[in-house]
This record gives structure tokens, C-alpha cells and sequence, in this order.
């Protein structure tokens, strides 16, 4: 009965607090401006289903894309298990599944039993690469400190999580065959197929009348193991670069469906531009609603983005395909499409806890920019090679414009060429000095 | 031979309409390495005789490197005072031989007003050739040369145009061999998003060194692009290496123009 009250008492409390870390997330994203990402939700889920669930755009490196597919697999597979748990642990039974599922039960506590070992050989193999082998974009400065943690104490985590499993199902297949079971008090065996491999090599050590509270005692670590882990896991993402298990599938929901190439269009530049251009409108025709705050043109801080650039910074898992796809990383600038994101993310963060504590309208003297310097933002070449790559469909050139239409809009501040090139424009309708009278000259010319 | 270049104002005050509006661009109006990509499209528009016009002086900057340089005033300015021109002659189809043009006027005028159907010009000269107007057969300029093709970015991810390019480079019995980075990986030539227009950040190498060296590795003799910028800077890319007797950068419609031999 007190199992079953603390097994319930921990249930309450990790839940709970993983409701509250949500909401605060939601809050945060919600900080940012509205976009349209409704309509066409056939093709929404279909990216969804191709992108997220399919792992799609992963597969582009076929070898980091097989051994996330195991670890990928055995999560999603080994949710069955923990009902299991959580059904047992507020019941007090012991493998309810058992008898109700029959051999199904047998198939597929060994199924997730082969892809949990997938999965830890993959943990090794992932480890390996970022600690032992440091390959480049899993070794960038951006990622120097917390990041780096973040990303071995994850792998970490999952290696305990498959360690109490196999540790909770040998440990009972043991006590079954020595007749200690508590599924039944005949002895018998459950035949799951690698606990069974573990438990014939270790049952010479339990043959003759071996008690068995070590095994129980072994058998319970591995199952509040398990469960502890999960909880411990469950409110670790939301803080986490792995939140992306969970963020992957709506931000692939709301993708931008559009051509690559289509930059939004700025509607509050066309009223503007609209009367500029037409000399019979009236400016005072329509009175702007006296409440509303002016939009501010581009973004200088979290707020400006849309609520997509924001959620796009929390599923963000910091792999860096798009920096190692990204033209101007590659050529030593400063410029790294994953950084920009992490930033993103973490003035997010910050601004959040602000409007919590202080008010919608505190400002820190802080922004964007005190993270993203303008050389980054000016070494973009819009390729859309970062868009492209990831494999989340996360845009980091997005954010990138609106920074530059903040700096160039807000504050004139831009590099020298690109003003002589903008006045080109306007004067000329040319990014060079030639005139416009000149614009068929080629025509004639041999 | 000499070219044949309407404008719409003449056009207009013959009382004709042309089934395609040729926008020449900034870089194929003023710049003279450019110039020869518009008269090689001129040339194949003449010889198929295609109904076109261009605007000739009444084209103004369709306002990419604006936009792209954050400037959205200048962007939406001169995005409207084109397509007021366009709207005035009812331009329905527009070919151009610039990807950031063919872009922004395919993409970003619709919402301003601008609707038309707009496309690449190695997409007009495939359908030229699909429909019979041109024939390449027999023809010896390009057979069995090693070409490969740097796809510019604003056709290629952005507008996800791969094969149009590609499927003219293989009319022309060319050997056509492939970047190690290209389609929808292929790395970008360093112009966009305004940078043809400022020097690059600080860093340790120059975009169009890197993609030059991609395209060396192809051991082709011809680097096709489909874009004046991919074409300037994989030109000076080339001269980078000093192998510019060697290595030709050349766009398709420059391609197409030489075997036809027009």
C-alpha cells in the first residue's frame, strides 16, 4: 500500500511539474508575433508524418539517421512498458500484462528488448562521436560548456534507462525460474529474448536455494529505476536541447509550405508605401486605432520574431547539419545558423522569466543583439542551405532578415557598399550607377 | 547578325501583344559579361521566333538585393512601381535569365499585386526544344564535354527548378557530371542575399574559391550556371586558380546559342 501512495505521490508531482514547465514554454512561444500556419492541413500532416515521424530529412546522413532511428524506435516502442508500469505501480500488481496479453506479452517485451540494446549501442556510438572521435559540428564553440553537457548527461540518462531495464526483466525471469516469481508461485519462465540470454549465463549463481531478497531487491531498483528516470527525463527536456522529441512533431506541423525563396511580405511597409505612391490618398482616410503599439519594423529582440521563429528555437537539438551546410561557416566567419537559433532560445528563456516576474513591459537593456553580433547577421548569403538541412524544418534565415530589417529600417546601420547600393536603387533602379536611359544600350551594342 | 529586340511601347503602338515579356535584369542590361548571357537568349528567342518583348527602359531593379539586405521600403517601392508598369501592359508571362528576379517576381509581386506566370529561361528553351522550335540533333560544339552545373540557389532550393537546367545540358550530347554538392545540397556561389553588392565578413576563405575547387574536381571543362552573379563569381573563381584557359564558366542559354550555332 505505501508503494503504491509514494508510486502515486511521484506520478502527481512528475507530472505536474512537467504541466507546469509546458505551460511555461507555451507562454514563451506565445510571446512571440502571430503568422498564419492554419490552412492546407492535409499537406501539414503529411509533412508531419513524412518529417517527424518518418525521420525523412535525417536520412540525408545515413549513418547518424540509422543509429537515431534505433534509439528513436526503441522510445516510442518502450512507452508500451511504461503503462505497463505506471498501471502496475498504481494497482500494486506485478506485470498485469502478462497473462491478459499471452504470448503477445513475451513478443513484445522482447521486441523492445532488441531495440533497447540497438539503442544503447547507439548511446555508445553517439558518445563516441561527440567525446572520443569530435567530429566538427558536434564540436563547435557554440556548443563549448552547458550545451556539451547537456548533450553527454542525455545520453547518459538513456544508458541508465536501458541498464534498469534489462536489470529489472533478468532479474525477474531469474526469480521466475527459481519459483520466486511474483507473476506466479510455480517457477516457469517469461522467455524474453535477450533477459533470458543474460539470466542462463547468470543462473549457475542462483542453482541451489539462493535467496532470493538480493534478486528482489535487484528486481525493485531496476523497476523505480526505470520509473524515477522517466519522470527525471520527462521534466529535464523542457530545459533541455531534447525537447525536440516532443517539438519535432508540431513544428513540423507548421511548417512554412511556401517556395524557399519567398521572403514574407512586411504588410505594414505596404500601407505606407501605398500612400506614398498613390497621390490622391488620403493619409487621414482611416485613422490607425489609437490603442494599437506601432509594429516595429524587423526584430530587435524575442517579441519581433513570430511564434514560429520561437517554437523552431525550442525544438531546435542543436545538431548542426545547418551549420555544416552553411557557405559562410564553412569559409571561417563568425556566422553559424545553429547559434543563432541556441540565442534565440536562450533570450527567449530569459525574457520569459522577465514577464513573469517583473511585467509584460520590463526591459532589461537587453535584446537580441546582446547575443547575435551584426557580423553574423551580415554574413548570410540566403542560400537556404541551413532551411534545407535541417531536419525538423527549423528557419534560421527567417530570423536572420528580420534582424537585418531591424538594423537597416530601425537603425540605419548597415555595411557601407550595401548603402551606396540601396541609394543605387532608388536613384537609378540599379544596385550599380548606371542610367536608366542606358538600360537597352545592350541591344545595340556588338 | 543583328538582334531583334522589341519593346512593349513599340509593340503597344503596333497594336501587338507578345506571348512573353523578356525581363533583361540589372546585371543582363549593365554588366558586359552578363550582356552576353541576355544576347545568347535574344538570339534563341530571334531564331525559334518567339513573340517577346522586354521593357527596355521602363524596367527598373525588381527590388531583390534590397529585400534581401533588409530593406523592405525599397523592396515594396520598387516592386510597385513595376508591376504597375506590368499591369499596365497586361503582361501575363514573363521569361528571365535571372534567378533573383525570376524569385521575387514569381514569389513576392503576387501579394503586391503583381500576378504573372513567370519562368526560368532554361525552362522557356526546354520547352522550345521539346515543341520542336529549336533542334540541337547533329549538332558537334558541346559532344561528349564534360560539363557540370552549378545550380544557383534561388532556382534551385528555392524555387526547387533542378532539371530544366540539367536536361539542356544533355540535348547538347554533353558528358554532364556532377558536383560532389549539388540539387538540393549544392553550395551557394557567395552573391546572395546582397553580398555580390559588399565585401564578405571576415573568415578564412572566399565562398567562390570553395565551390570553384567543387567544380575542379569534376575535371569539366565547362562550369554551366544559370545565373549572372553564379556566373561572376565562378568566373572569378576559375581566374582564382589561373585556369581560366582551361575552364569556361558559361550559362546554358549560352550553350544552347553556341551549338545551334545562331
Amino acid at each position: 500500500m505505501i508503494q503504491i501512495i509514494v508510486f502515486a505521490l511521484i506520478s502527481i508531482a512528475g507530472f505536474g511539474v512537467f504541466g507546469y514547465n509546458i505551460w511555461k514554454v507555451r507562454s514563451n512561444i506565445l510571446l512571440g508575433r502571430d503568422i498564419d500556419r492554419k490552412g492546407n492541413s492535409s499537406e501539414r500532416w503529411k509533412t508531419m508524418f513524412l518529417v517527424a515521424f518518418g525521420q525523412q530529412k535525417m536520412f540525408s546522413r545515413p549513418i547518424p539517421a540509422l543509429l537515431h532511428l534505433a534509439i528513436y524506435v526503441a522510445f516510442i516502442i518502450t512507452q508500451i512498458e511504461l503503462i505497463e508500469i505506471i498501471a502496475d505501480g498504481l494497482s500494486g500488481n506485478h506485470r498485469m500484462f502478462y497473462f491478459a496479453l499471452g504470448g503477445f506479452y513475451t513478443f513484445m517485451i522482447s521486441f523492445i528488448e532488441v531495440l533497447s540494446l540497438l539503442a544503447l549501442i547507439a548511446t555508445f556510438v553517439f558518445l563516441a562521436r561527440r567525446n572520443l572521435l569530435k567530429l566538427p559540428r558536434l564540436n563547435m564553440k557554440e556548443l563549448m560548456g552547458w550545451p556539451k553537457k547537456d548533450a553527454n548527461l542525455i545520453l547518459i540518462m538513456e544508458i541508465v534507462l536501458v541498464t534498469c531495464i534489462f536489470t529489472m526483466n533478468t532479474t525477474d525471469e531469474i526469480l521466475y525460474r527459481i519459483g520466486g516469481s511474483h507473476v506466479e508461485h510455480a517457477s516457469g519462465s517469461f522467455g524474453f529474448l535477450i533477459s533470458n540470454c543474460i539470466a542462463d549465463m547468470l543462473m549457475p549463481m542462483f542453482a541451489d536455494g539462493y535467496p532470493t531478497s538480493a534478486l528482489e531487491l535487484l528486481e525493485r531498483i531496476g523497476w523505480w529505476g526505470h520509473i524515477a528516470m522517466v519522470f527525471a527525463f520527462l521534466n529535464y527536456l523542457p530545459y533541455s536541447k531534447h525537447f525536440h522529441i516532443v517539438l519535432a512533431f508540431p513544428n513540423t506541423y507548421f511548417s512554412n509550405l511556401e517556395k524557399k525563396g519567398k521572403f514574407t511580405n512586411m504588410e505594414v511597409v505596404t500601407n505606407e508605401v501605398k500612400l506614398m505612391l498613390d497621390p490622391s490618398a488620403d493619409p487621414f482616410a482611416a485613422p490607425a486605432d489609437p490603442n494599437a503599439t506601432p509594429q516595429r519594423f524587423g526584430a530587435k529582440d524575442v517579441q519581433d520574431l513570430t511564434w514560429k521563429n520561437l517554437l523552431d528555437a525550442y525544438t531546435c537539438t542543436e545538431c548542426g547539419r545547418c551549420t555544416s551546410s552553411c557557405p559562410a561557416n564553412q569559409t571561417g566567419k563568425l556566422l553559424s545558423p545553429r547559434k543563432i537559433m541556441m540565442d534565440t532560445r536562450d533570450r527567449l528563456v530569459e525574457v520569459g522569466e522577465n514577464v513573469r516576474q517583473h511585467g509584460k513591459d520590463y526591459d532589461d537593456g537587453k535584446s537580441l543583439f546582446s547575443y547575435i553580433s551584426e557580423e553574423e547577421v551580415w554574413a548570410c548569403t540566403s542560400c537556404n542551405a541551413c532551411v534545407d538541412e535541417c531536419p525538423v524544418n527549423i528557419d534560421p534565415l527567417s530570423i536572420i532578415i528580420d534582424l537585418r530589417r531591424y538594423l537597416v529600417m530601425e537603425e540605419s546601420k548597415m555595411p557601407t557598399e550595401l548603402t551606396g547600393m540601396l541609394t543605387n536603387i532608388e536613384n537609378n533602379g540599379a544596385p550599380w550607377q548606371f542610367s536608366p536611359s542606358d538600360r537597352l544600350n545592350w541591344a545595340k551594342e556588338d | 547578325m543583328s538582334l531583334n529586340v522589341p519593346t512593349m511601347a513599340e509593340m503597344m503602338a503596333n497594336g501587338e501583344t507578345p506571348d512573353v515579356l523578356f525581363w533583361v535584369g540589372c546585371a543582363g542590361s549593365f554588366d558586359d559579361r552578363a550582356k552576353k548571357i541576355t544576347k545568347a537568349l535574344v538570339k534563341i528567342l530571334n531564331h525559334c521566333n518567339v513573340k517577346f518583348a522586354v521593357l527596355g527602359t521602363e524596367e527598373s531593379c525588381t527590388g531583390d538585393p534590397a529585400k534581401r539586405a533588409g530593406n523592405e521600403f525599397t523592396f515594396q517601392m520598387q516592386a510597385m512601381m513595376n508591376i504597375q508598369v506590368l499591369n499596365g501592359y497586361e503582361v501575363k508571362k514573363i521569361v528571365t535569365a535571372c534567378p533573383h528576379c525570376f524569385n521575387t517576381l514569381k514569389n513576392e509581386y503576387p501579394e503586391l499585386g503583381g500576378n504573372y506566370e513567370v519562368v526560368h529561361h532554361t525552362q522557356l528553351i526546354q520547352d522550345l526544344i521539346n515543341t520542336g522550335k529549336l533542334a540541337l540533333e547533329g549538332k558537334q560544339t558541346y559532344k561528349g564535354k564534360k560539363i557540370t552545373f552549378h545550380d544557383p540557389c534561388y532556382l534551385g532550393r528555392a524555387n526547387d527548378v533542378y532539371e530544366a537546367p540539367r536536361s539542356l545540358i544533355e540535348k547538347l550530347d554533353a558528358e554532364l557530371v556532377e558536383m560532389k554538392r549539388c540539387k538540393t545540397k549544392g553550395l551557394c556561389c557567395g552573391a546572395g542575399g546582397a553580398q555580390m553588392f559588399k565585401e564578405a565578413e571576415k573568415g578564412n576563405k572566399e565562398i567562390n574559391v570553395e565551390r570553384t575547387e567543387d567544380a575542379l574536381e569534376t575535371n569539366a571543362g565547362i562550369i554551366a550556371t544559370g545565373c549572372p552573379f553564379c556566373n561572376t563569381m565562378m568566373t572569378d573563381g576559375v581566374k582564382n586558380f589561373n585556369k581560366e584557359g582551361e575552364i569556361k564558366v558559361l550559362d546554358v542559354a549560352e550553350l544552347i546559342a553556341n551549338a545551334a550555332e545562331l
